[in-house]
């Protein structure tokens, strides 16, 4: 398999993913807004920060609003609608190996982006985040069960489960960095945050079954990073990636990453965490998905080395 | 009055009627199905009895049927329109185009004998230039061609071939005459859709396959594999035959896809190749780089290498030319073969043949002015109305005058072209094409078409059985190009003339 067809696939699929947890998180931090107190001094910075974008949106002096940016933002590469732009461009250079429906699927959410976005950047709490999230998953449905789990399928579940395990990894950092401020009012609340980053993640009945108890920071963090079943905690991605990285060919540098992710991450104790080392920890982990990153690239998307 | 959506009328009486040949008028052209007497010509009498058996209505139905299968099939072609590429359906007429089969043996040594001499044309030019020497080919004529590579001088590609794809265009005058009108040797296209228009053509008429016997196309992608692996430098292996396109945006990338596909090779880019020090080419792959031995070439060849020819090039592969000429890789069609595609080198195919293989030509070319020659200039200048004036350099119909239908200002305005660049235009009689029953509304009417059939010349020589048969859907027009409003038909070699099983 061509290098470059494995490319576009894996960053086709990391883009999707990426689309659907921008929605995710536009959700959970509009409920946010409605349910905390208004001396929790929220906005919509935060969220820019997370996603890494916060920097270039101060310094581009745009006249669009911080959440217009994040969402359809000129200039912005992570906004929502470029994700999808760019899972589109790379479908449509993929046809041959993509299925049609899949492709079909894809062209048509980025037709409703188009026309629904900027409805949603004055109401984010409509329901379009949730269409987009819904028709993420029907596209995820077909690759998952309308294409070949061959090599090009394990670039599907790479760039899934690399953007995933991402995505949630920030999504933690966003309640620990509400939770870092620190403000007495705040205490109370850790419950509607927790509870607010678990729904964005379509993960509340899942922990519901498995803590029968009053959610604490602790245990979400655990559900969120360690649970081994739960198809968007960290732990489950990294698996993943190691299931994806086992059937292709010269595996053994990615495999040893994964392992030591996992391994790092197993040994994480969340008895005794502060929220500010909540935040070094996601920080540390985010590295190591932009390391692993590169061992997939240098391994299969661009190799320099002979057979 | 009846209410009803257009179209889709209910079959009346007129409807069910078999298919009205009496006012079927090729008007002094000649046509490939219907003879002079009015009765088909023998290799289309199958087909003419097995039309006159259908409705109009029932042939509608079967065009109809093969348009949906096209759609589902996805076979489509790009054409570039107000900045934008747009995939189109591919036009196609399901009443094929008819060809005798002892007439075809003919064509086919023809061919054959043409892409051999123009091969050994090219090897000469860029070797010793004997032909020049001997006084039979002028040396301006390439010297100031722009598709005469001096980094291809003294090259060695494999068997001494260096086109070793060839779609050769042949179009058939009023009293029945074959001629050539050019050799493609760059990067011909066309026989993907000659390909699938047999495919759908089998769906609408099966029966007629059964009747009689109709050469297959269908051997072309095994045929051209074959051909490349023979190009191969490393023969003892398995070799690694790999397309290479300029991409998507390309208006030939369905067909760069679909043989790739057809023949097992990967697809690939510029981007996915790089030449390594030891002066092989690799490719991209997954499973790390992996030896290329035969590349063939979709791409022009002033692309290939950017060290070489055009720098800014991001289609081509940085080093390449190094590695063919150190025969580590083979390219089809072989760098430098755009020396012969050029209207005024056409001129002296017949010579060529004469020349270097020491036979008489089988196709006559059509009579051809080189403007190049001032009393040819001084007859065009005066006769441009009664002619058909070319660039002698582009394709796909581009850049062309076809006088009797150009105004008086057109015809002014290519004569001050032609003036001030004389070397590169060329000029013809206007062939008047032949003609075959095409649908239209209700109607079989006559339309032009041409004929594109494909060669191969690697170790051996294979030549597709008729070929693609685009035609011009506008009544009356002489241009068939797709990108121009053409569209294309089934060809079939019929033979040996007899049907296999009797009524």
């Amino acid at each position: 398999m061509l290098s470059r067809v494995a490319e576009r696939i894996y960053w086709m699929s990391r883009y999707l993913e990426r689309a659907e947890n921008t929605a995710r998180l536009v959700s959970v931090y509009s409920q946010l807004l409605l349910d905390l107190p208004a001396e929790a001094e929220l906005d919509w910075g935060t969220p820019l920060q997370i996603l890494g974008v916060g920097d270039a949106y101060r310094a581009g002096g745009s006249d669009q609003g911080e959440l217009e940016y994040l969402l359809t933002g000129r200039g912005n590469f992570a906004s929502l609608l470029a994700s999808l732009h760019q899972a589109r461009e790379n479908a449509r250079t993929t046809r041959d190996i993509v299925p049609s429906e899949a492709w079909q699927a894809i062209n048509e959410l980025q037709l409703f982006a188009e026309n629904s976005l900027p409805a949603m950047s004055r109401r984010p709490g409509s329901g379009v985040s949730g269409d987009i999230v819904r028709r993420c998953h029907e596209i995820t449905g077909i690759l998952e069960g309308g294409m070949s789990h061959g090599p090009a399928y394990q670039f599907v579940r790479l760039g899934r489960s690399l953007e995933r395990a991402d995505m949630t990894s920030r999504m933690i950092d966003v309640a620990a960095a509400i939770m870092m401020t620190g403000r007495e009012s705040l205490e109370h609340q850790g419950n509607t945050v927790w509870r607010a980053v678990l729904r964005a993640l379509s993960a509340y009945q899942m922990y519901r079954q498995y803590v029968r108890r009053r959610i604490t920071g602790v245990d979400v963090l655990a559900f969120l990073l360690h649970d081994r079943a739960f198809p968007r905690s960290v732990m489950f991605c990294v698996g993943q990636l190691d299931v994806a990285a086992a059937a292709l060919p010269r595996h053994e540098a990615a495999r040893g990453k994964v392992a030591a992710l996992r391994g790092g991450l197993a040994a994480l104790d969340l008895e005794s965490l502060d929220y500010e080392t909540v935040h070094r920890f996601i920080d540390d982990l985010q590295l190591e998905f932009a390391e692993l990153h590169n061992t997939v690239f240098e391994t299969w998307l661009n190799p320099v080395r002979r057979m | 009055m009846t209410v009803g959506f257009p179209g889709r009328r209910t079959l009346t009486d007129k409807a069910r009627r078999p298919i009205d040949w009496a006012g079927y008028d090729p008007a002094g052209s000649y046509d490939d199905m219907i003879g002079g007497e009015g009765g088909p010509r023998p290799a289309a009498r199958e087909l003419a009895a097995r039309l006159a058996s259908l409705s109009p209505q029932e042939l509608a139905d079967r065009q109809h049927a093969a348009e949906q299968a096209i759609v589902s099939m996805g076979i489509t072609f790009t054409v570039y329109s107000e900045g934008q590429n747009i995939d189109r359906a591919w036009p196609f007429d399901i009443v094929p185009r008819t060809l005798d089969r002892a007439e075809w043996s003919r064509i086919e040594r023809g061919l054959k004998q043409r892409l051999r001499a123009l091969n050994h044309f090219i090897d000469d030019i860029y070797h010793d230039q004997r032909i020049v020497r001997d006084g039979r080919f002028p040396r301006e004529v390439f010297e100031t061609s722009k598709n005469f590579l001096p980094a291809c001088v003294g090259a060695n590609p494999a068997h001494g071939v260096w086109a070793n794809i060839c779609g050769t265009d042949l179009v058939r005058d009023k009293d029945g005459t074959m001629y050539v009108l050019e050799d493609n040797l760059r990067v011909p296209s066309g026989v993907s859709y000659m390909l699938e228009n047999r495919s759908v053509t089998k769906l609408v008429f099966p029966e007629l396959f059964e009747r009689q016997e109709i050469l297959p196309v269908d051997d072309y992608p095994a045929e051209l594999f074959n051909m490349l692996i023979s190009l191969s430098p490393r023969p003892g292996d398995e070799p690694e035959v790999v397309v290479l396109t300029p991409g998507i945006f390309n208006s030939a990338y369905f067909e760069h896809a679909y043989l790739a596909r057809r023949m097992g090779a990967e697809l690939v880019e510029g981007g996915d190749l790089l030449v390594g020090d030891d002066d092989c080419v690799y490719m991209r792959a997954i499973e790390g780089l992996t030896r290329v031995d035969v590349i063939y070439s979709r791409i022009n060849a002033t692309f290939l290498d950017p060290e070489v020819f055009e720098k800014d090039s991001l289609l081509g592969v940085p080093g390449l030319i190094r590695a063919w000429r150190g025969g580590k890789v083979a390219i089809a069609n072989a760098p430098g073969t755009g020396v012969a595609d050029d209207k005024v080198v056409y001129v002296y195919v017949p010579d060529m043949i004469r020349y270097y293989l020491d036979e008489d030509p089988i196709l006559p070319n059509v009579p051809t002015h080189q403007c190049s020659d001032p009393r040819a200039l001084e007859y065009v200048i005066d006769h441009i109305g009664e002619l058909v004036v070319k660039p002698a350099n582009e394709s796909g119909g581009y850049g062309m005058l076809v006088g009797p239908a150009a105004s008086m200002s057109e015809r002014e305005a290519f004569r001050d072209v032609v003036r001030k660049d004389p070397r590169n235009y060329v000029a013809q009689p206007v062939i008047n094409l032949s003609t075959v029953p095409t649908i239209v509304g209700p109607r079989l009417e006559p339309r032009h078409v041409d004929l594109r059939p494909f060669i191969l010349q690697g170790a051996d020589m294979y030549v597709t059985p008729g070929g693609l048969t685009r035609v011009a859907l506008r009544k009356g027009s002489l241009v068939v190009n797709s990108s121009q409003g053409g569209g294309s038909k089934d060809t079939w070699v019929v033979g040996p003339g007899q049907p296999a099983r009797p009524e």
